[in-house]
């Protein structure tokens, strides 16, 4: 069997890096998608990669603390899934449409 | 086994979120980030979270994408529709985009310094029992406050849909 050309265990970094990679990917869809729905998904995606942060740090600080914040950020994010989602059935009954460039009452 | 299970994870959770962000229907987004969310539960596990995976997976991927799918299928979201890219933007923007990253991840992977690597199974603190007993402990006060904070957002999420009455 040929010998798997990877490290034994991947180095802490890999992990950080994953995050980034997950949390740009959020930005993008924040900034590209124009369907509000799609827009809200890369925020909890964003909230994800920033969990994954708290827990590899919470492994190298070899404390507890980072889960907690890790649990937060949940609570947080369910609060604002509702919250937010409420808005958005709001803006649907007045408006009929999901396309954030149509809602624009504050632009000028 | 850690690297491959951390590749093969790794793998999932980035091909889930770049079709997140590419897929034009909403509900394809909301099953792709079931599937980033599931992995990073996984990753979560690799590195000894294992209550903070459990709530993952209840609450993020159980709960909130439930709500998500809920309103998707509620407003009856459609895909969106294609905008009219100006010949400069079809022309430049993936060559631009491809050398942006290679110049990123040239200076991130010459500055991340060497750091330990991630054995599975060395971080024994994260079973729900040690969990609790620092949440109850150290961060009680803010724990009741996100009860309250729980409150509002259901009052306001209330307010925000419901009818209105004449």
């Amino acid at each position: 069997m040929p010998q798997l050309p990877l490290p034994p265990n991947v180095p802490l970094s890999w992990y950080l890096a994953l995050s980034a990679i997950l949390f740009s990917l959020g930005v993008a869809g924040f900034l590209f998608r124009r369907n509000v729905i799609t827009v809200f998904m890369s925020i909890e995606l964003m909230l994800n990669a920033v969990n994954l942060t708290f827990i590899t740090f919470s492994y190298k600080l070899k404390q507890v603390d980072g889960h907690i914040f890790a649990f937060f950020v949940m609570v947080v994010a369910a609060a604002e899934a509702a919250v937010g989602l409420a808005i958005i059935l709001t803006i649907f009954k007045n408006r009929q449409t999901l396309e954030i460039d149509e809602v624009s009452s504050l632009k000028n | 086994m850690d690297a491959l299970l951390f590749l093969i994870f790794a793998g999932i959770a980035v091909i889930c979120a770049v079709s997140l962000v590419l897929q034009r229907h909403p509900i394809s987004s909301a099953l792709s980030l079931v599937g980033v969310m599931a992995s990073l539960a996984a990753l979560y596990l690799l590195l000894g979270g294992e209550f903070i995976a459990a709530a993952q997976l209840v609450v993020y991927a159980g709960a909130i994408m439930v709500l998500f799918i809920f309103v998707i299928m509620l407003l009856n979201a459609g895909t969106e529709k294609k905008i009219v890219k100006g010949p400069m933007v079809r022309f430049f923007a993936l060559p631009l985009l491809v050398i942006l990253l290679g110049i990123l991840g040239y200076v991130v992977q010459s500055l991340l310094p060497v750091s330990d690597p991630v054995n599975f199974g060395s971080f024994t603190h994260g079973a729900p029992a040690d969990v609790g007993r620092v949440l109850f402990r150290n961060y009680l006060l803010p724990f009741e406050i996100t009860s309250v904070l729980i409150l509002i957002a259901i009052i306001g999420a209330i307010v925000l849909a419901r009818k209105e009455i004449e």
